[in-house]
């Protein structure tokens, strides 16, 4: 049934509005946001969009990405690494270096003393998962979740690696993910964008974030991803000025409606009917959005699981439980960005302060999902954009210490979705420095992601300048060990 | 009924649009389905081939599958490798050449496109393929690559008419079954026209002056007067800005404070002197060349460093300094030729003949700047070397064009040449680090040879070769982008791909006439416009018929005027000049004016000059909105709700969308409401008769007089917010308090408050916002 929904979806679609539209309303806005080329008749590729894109049933409806922006460290986290404690101090061999390029903030640098975890790490769940002590949360829910230890990218600097992992591509302006599932899956909720974006700044060092990790990029620019702040207009230019009430503005929207009606009737543009239905779509959303936003109706033991910063808008933690909203209400891709992960000195403490914001509400949020049987259909990502380096950078003591930018090993994980749970995915090497088994390149990790939401990485295309362009650009594999 | 009627045909046409443009997209684009007596290349075969076969039988040499290719004769022709008896294409005998087996293989394991690749070719392609192998499978050059020649000017109805424009497009209408449509009423055209030239609606005064004018050369008369309006330079600017990828910050991450706005300055000055686009593009890819060079020239060359650059602390130098020189090469490429140069970074061209040696012999021109790739973190610098000053005493004498504000000289990016020639290797899979065979400086030569001995080995050269009278692609390319501003639609589609790609042209003949003409009048950009706005085809009515829905759903044959909504930034223009508050001061620093709260500081990174959004107050709150300030990483919303460019790469074409995030735009901005309430308390002052104040307004942010009907409705529902405010005193200082343009206390009444309200929806209304 699911994958017969999916595969008629565009007809649905067009059926709703040609319907809608001959009872005299259209129900434009919902088609020209879901496949605005057609309405405009400008040749995009259908072929392209969900008609011919169905190849399997999707596991996962809908994801949640929390992405920590400035690349948690995996050796304080996810990859446990005794000999990094054991060899503390001494030199990275070159053996393993292999020739890896440095950044210029380490490229001076004569000696790669190695550097353990200030942090324990312990097995936690069935799955006996190595979890360090800074995520105690995170830990608890071991057995929900698939660690991945064996991402690795191309970039070995914030602004290409994180558009990189957005987008595929480390620079350009390519559709991010958000906008591709916008564009290839369209919005299940008529009152509320496809996709959304959510931002919060942790107190470790930040790397700011950039609209272009949201960008629609060539896609139609329905598809750019909506950002909800934490100010009193959640999505700008949402609520009504000051003096001006429900009732005034639907009498404005009547007597607006009756002036377009006009101007219809004189000139003859179909575009003018869909004009009016934005109108309609942009009064639901002041009604729709804010109830959504407003966190403080959510029950006591919801707010306990999430921690009371949930309440404090603009925290990670208020934009994990306003996630889970949006997303409950079918919101199909929210993107989280939580800055504060680059900790190129003052480690322990700087990861201690980030994991202190985000690792309850993120256990939460997955836990949250679980209880309201939404995990399945849901997929949650955690992770940042590269990892760090198995050797200091900077001071060298025990407790404070730094790491560098590192590219060919990290880890993040995953949870429902269709992801297999309880499970830690490959295996790096002995210093955590190199892949030793089953590595996850970005374009395998975008590629994976679209299966589960039953989309062939292949056949997403959109054709632009010539080209048919894909998130995964022109490699990508499924990896079938993540798949439940 | 009548009206029933129509709407229903209507809907009808509505889902005509939809069968149409699934159709469309599954089959070539060839304009119908029936099979021609004779089949040409470019416009049968090519798109066709190289849309489903080029990708791993074209050009690319290393992705050459089965050794074959089918964008050569001698390709198609050879006999196979590994068997020397067949032969993909055997003119003049389909059944004997495998291409057609392969194509209408029922086993789906033989079958071209293979499965894998989603793409499919329909019954009509594989008809079209078999008669041009039966007609003996003959190739020709691209058309795009062969200079233009001015075609014969075809007959067309005298009565109709104005200026050989015309001829193309009715005899094209006539190919069709259509006609033109009845020239637009006065009203509309004028505000057509204003939006086109200027970006800014008409005045009241200019509205009747228009009307009472009955001669002949009414209209000509404002089209001379607006093209010497000092905001068609603006106007014109606006849409280069987007090619040029202008900004007013750097890019990256930390995205700190840049200051090209002289540069911008200058392209608005360049289009108010007419200056030929000849030496429009000469100077700006090499101003710093020409012998002898003014301070102008040189600032003009600050297109090529509009780019962006980081401020990464720890990148690798050489990664980004190769990655400038990759910007510039691809905006080179889609700016001026309308060709994907980038796709030859990493390797061959899939579609185009452009080799990756290609790609580097043109990047080695722009591979000579003596810059880096990072010159320092965070607000290091404003301009990074190489760059000019420019002083006060410039701007007052050489330089008057550049709107300086202070005393303090500004430092502009520009290029220059190292005096040591930096060699160019080929970059093995686009990588910084893997050179490979060294290369000179050239240009793909299937567009024209390029001799270094004839134009010059360096950007000026280049420059040379692009206005060289047998570049078959500079005119094209341009007369093309103008037309697309006019029509909303260019007569080449796709008008940053002129290659295999690229969408043919609708009016080939049409094309090649402007450009012709163009070039043969000196590059004469005013002259090419005025030609335009002042066509028959320009001059017809927006109103869409069943019949146009039916037979050209999308326009293409121009049988009448589109409705187009207007650009971002003249959506704000628009709302500032028609309540007359509009500050039009030309040039100068760009203006922050109200922003959303937060929106800055949320996304930064917490360093730098640009962290925090400090709003501007009094006259630089009613700025154009083409000199809103543009931070990349967080372009301004209300800009890019309505599909402007966040200035990341060179754009050529903006999407046009219509969206609820527009409506609320227009809803709840405070420009709008502000815009509301200062007009409605300067009509209020004049204490006119509310029908004499209703159609005021409405004449000038709608443009026209309004209807009887319209009116109606403006006044049923002023007085119901008029009874609002009366019951309800306390909003109207609420509402009334908006924008710090100056208040009129006295005016705080139920009156002012409902025909502010009354305002504001006609802001809202859908014609508002259109040129129609």
């Amino acid at each position: 049934m699911e994958n017969e929904f999916f595969k008629n979806r565009l007809n649905i679609t067009r059926r709703h509005f040609f319907g809608k539209a001959a009872a005299g309303i259209g129900g434009l806005a919902l088609g020209s946001l879901l496949i605005p080329k057609i309405w405009k008749g400008d040749g995009t590729d259908v072929s392209s969009s969900p008609l011919g894109l169905a190849q399997y049933a999707p596991k996962a409806k809908r994801i949640i990405y929390l992405c920590q922006n400035g690349a948690p460290s995996q050796y304080e986290t996810f990859d446990y690494k005794p000999l990094l404690t054991k060899m503390m101090g001494q030199d990275l061999p070159e053996s393993i270096r292999g020739g890896q390029r440095l950044t210029g903030m380490t490229a001076s640098q004569t000696k790669f003393p190695l550097m353990g975890s200030y942090y324990n790490f312990r097995q936690h769940g069935q799955s006996g998962a190595y979890i360090s002590d800074l995520l105690p949360n995170i830990a608890k829910i071991a057995d929900d979740i698939c660690i991945v230890r064996t991402m690795n990218t191309d970039a070995i600097n914030h602004d290409p690696a994180l558009t990189f992992l957005q987008t595929g591509a480390q620079v350009g302006n390519r559709p991010s993910m958000g906008a591709w599932m916008s564009y290839g899956l369209g919005s299940e909720n008529k009152n509320l964008p496809a996709f959304c974006v959510l931002l919060s700044r942790g107190r470790g060092n930040g790397q700011g974030v950039y609209s272009k990790l949201w960008t629609n990029g060539f896609l139609d620019s329905t598809h750019q991803g909506v950002v909800f702040s934490s100010s009193e207009d959640p999505i700008l230019y949402l609520n009504d000025a000051e003096g001006i009430d429900k009732q005034d503005r639907r009498r404005m929207l009547d007597h607006l409606a009756e002036l377009n009606q006009l101007g219809f009737d004189e000139s003859g543009d179909p575009e003018i009917q869909a004009k009016v239905q934005q109108y309609e779509m942009a009064y639901r959303m002041q009604t729709a959005v804010p109830e959504l936003t407003d966190l403080s109706k959510e029950p006591d033991h919801i707010i306990k699981m999430y921690g009371p910063d949930c309440l404090v808008p603009g925290t990670y933690a208020a934009n994990a439980l306003l996630a889970r909203k949006l997303s409950e209400s079918g919101v199909r891709f929210v993107q989280l960005y939580h800055q504060g992960w680059d900790s190129h000195g003052n480690l322990p403490n700087e990861m201690g302060m980030q994991a202190q914001d985000v690792d309850r509400a993120s256990a939460a949020l997955i836990t949250d999902l679980k209880q309201r049987g939404l995990l399945d259909e849901t997929l949650v990502i955690w992770g940042g954009e590269f990892g760090r380096t198995n050797y200091c950078q900077g001071n060298f003591t025990p407790d404070n210490y730094g790491r560098d930018h590192h590219p060919r090993a990290y880890s993040i994980f995953m949870a429902g979705g269709g992801t297999k749970p309880g499970t830690v995915y490959g295996e790096t090497d002995e210093f955590g420095y190199n892949v030793a088994k089953d590595p996850v390149n970005i374009h395998d990790f975008h590629a994976t992601v679209l299966h589960l939401m039953g989309i062939n990485h292949e056949q997403l295309t959109y054709k632009h300048l010539g080209r048919r362009y894909r998130l995964t650009d022109v490699s990508g594999n499924v990896i079938p060990g993540l798949l439940a | 009924m009548r009206l029933i009627a129509i709407r229903n045909i209507l809907i009808l046409s509505a889902f005509s649009i939809l069968a149409y443009t699934s159709w469309r997209c599954t089959s070539s684009r060839a304009d119908d389905t029936s099979i021609p007596d004779v089949v040409d290349y470019n416009y049968h075969i090519r798109p066709i081939l190289s849309d489903r076969c080029f990708k791993c039988h074209g050009p690319d040499a290393n992705k050459r599958e089965a050794n074959l290719r089918l964008d050569t004769p001698e390709g198609a022709y050879a006999a196979f490798k590994d068997n020397a008896k067949a032969h993909a294409i055997v003119p003049g005998n389909p059944d004997a050449s495998e291409l057609m087996a392969r194509i209408t293989a029922k086993d789906t394991s033989q079958r071209m496109p293979p499965m894998k690749s989603n793409l499919t070719l329909s019954p009509h392609e594989i008809e079209l393929l078999e008669k041009w192998i039966e007609q003996g499978a003959k190739y020709k050059p691209h058309w795009a690559f062969i200079a233009p020649k001015s075609p014969e000017i075809p007959e067309a109805d005298a009565s109709w008419v104005r200026n050989p424009i015309d001829h193309f497009t009715y005899a094209k209408m006539k190919e069709k079954g259509l006609s033109p449509s009845d020239e637009a009423d006065k009203e509309r055209l004028l505000k057509r026209v204003c939006f086109d030239l200027t970006g800014l609606p008409p005045s009241l005064e200019m509205q009747d002056r228009f009307l009472k004018d009955s001669s002949p050369k009414a209209y000509e008369k404002i089209v001379d007067e607006l093209l010497a309006n000092k905001h068609y330079g603006e106007k014109m600017a606006t849409y280069w800005l987007d090619v040029a990828r202008y900004a007013d910050s750097h890019g990256y991450q930390d995205d700190g404070l840049r200051t090209m706005w002289p540069w911008r300055d200058w392209v608005i000055h360049a289009f108010n002197s007419n200056y030929s686009y000849s030496k429009f593009l000469t100077w700006q890819l090499a101003g710093d060349l020409i012998p002898h060079a003014t301070k102008e020239m040189v600032l003009a060359t600050g297109f090529n460093r509009n780019h962006k650059i980081t401020q990464e602390g720890g990148v690798i130098d050489e990664e980004y300094r190769v990655e400038y020189v990759n910007d510039r090469t691809s905006t080179f490429g889609k700016a001026f030729l309308a060709l994907t140069f980038e796709c030859s970074k990493c390797h061959d061209h899939k579609y185009d003949p452009i080799s990756q040696k290609d790609y580097y012999s043109t990047y080695a021109f722009f591979n000579q700047v003596p810059e880096k790739g990072l010159f320092g973190t965070i607000d290091a610098s404003f301009a990074d070397p190489p760059n000019i000053k420019i002083t006060s005493q410039e701007v007052s004498s050489i330089l008057k064009f550049i709107n300086k504000r202070d005393t303090a000289a500004v430092e502009v990016m520009v290029m220059k040449d190292s005096s040591n020639w930096r060699p160019t290797f080929v970059l093995n899979r686009g990588n910084y680090d893997a050179h490979g065979e060294p290369v000179g400086v050239g240009i793909p030569k299937s567009i024209l040879p390029f001799s270094p001995q004839k134009y010059g080995k360096n950007r000026l050269g280049l420059a040379k070769w692009l206005v060289d009278d047998q570049n078959p692609l500079t005119a094209r390319v341009f007369v093309n982008r103008v037309w697309f501003q006019f029509f909303g639609r260019g007569i080449v589609k796709t008008l940053g791909d002129f290659g295999m790609q690229g969408e043919l042209p609708t009016h080939p003949e049409l094309l090649d006439w402007l450009a012709v003409d163009f070039k043969s009048h000196h590059w004469n950009i005013k002259r090419l416009v005025k030609q335009i706005v002042t066509s028959a085809t320009y001059r017809q009515s927006s109103s869409i018929t069943s019949s146009h829905i039916k037979v050209d759903p999308d326009n293409v044959y121009l049988s009448h005027a589109p409705r187009l909504r207007i650009p971002a930034e003249n959506v704000r223009d628009h709302v500032l000049a028609s309540a007359d508050i509009l500050n039009p001061e030309i040039g100068g620093p760009s203006i922050k004016p109200y922003q959303p709260k937060g929106i800055w500081e949320v996304a930064s990174s917490g360093r730098g000059s640009l962290m925090t959004y400090i709003q501007d107050h009094r006259q630089d709150l009613y700025r154009r909105g083409m000199y809103v300030f543009i931070k990349r990483t967080v372009p301004p919303p209300s800009m890019l709700i309505f599909d402007a460019s966040n200035r990341d790469q060179c754009e050529v074409q903006r999407g046009r969308t219509n969206t609820p995030l527009q409506a609320l735009v227009m809803m709840n901005d405070p420009h709008v409401s502000e815009s509301s309430r200062v007009l409605a308390e300067n009509m209020a002052k004049l204490k006119l008769p509310v029908d004499e104040v209703l159609s005021q307004v409405f004449r000038k942010i709608v443009c026209r007089k309004p209807q009887a009907k319209e009116l109606a409705i403006l006044k049923k529902y002023m007085e119901a917010e008029q009874l609002e405010f009366q019951q309800k005193p306390a909003k109207i200082k609420q509402l009334m308090k908006v924008g710090e343009y100056q208040k009129n206390q006295a005016l705080s009444n139920p009156f002012t408050a409902a025909l502010m309200q009354t305002i504001q929806m006609i802001y809202n209304m859908e014609e508002t916002l259109m040129r129609v």
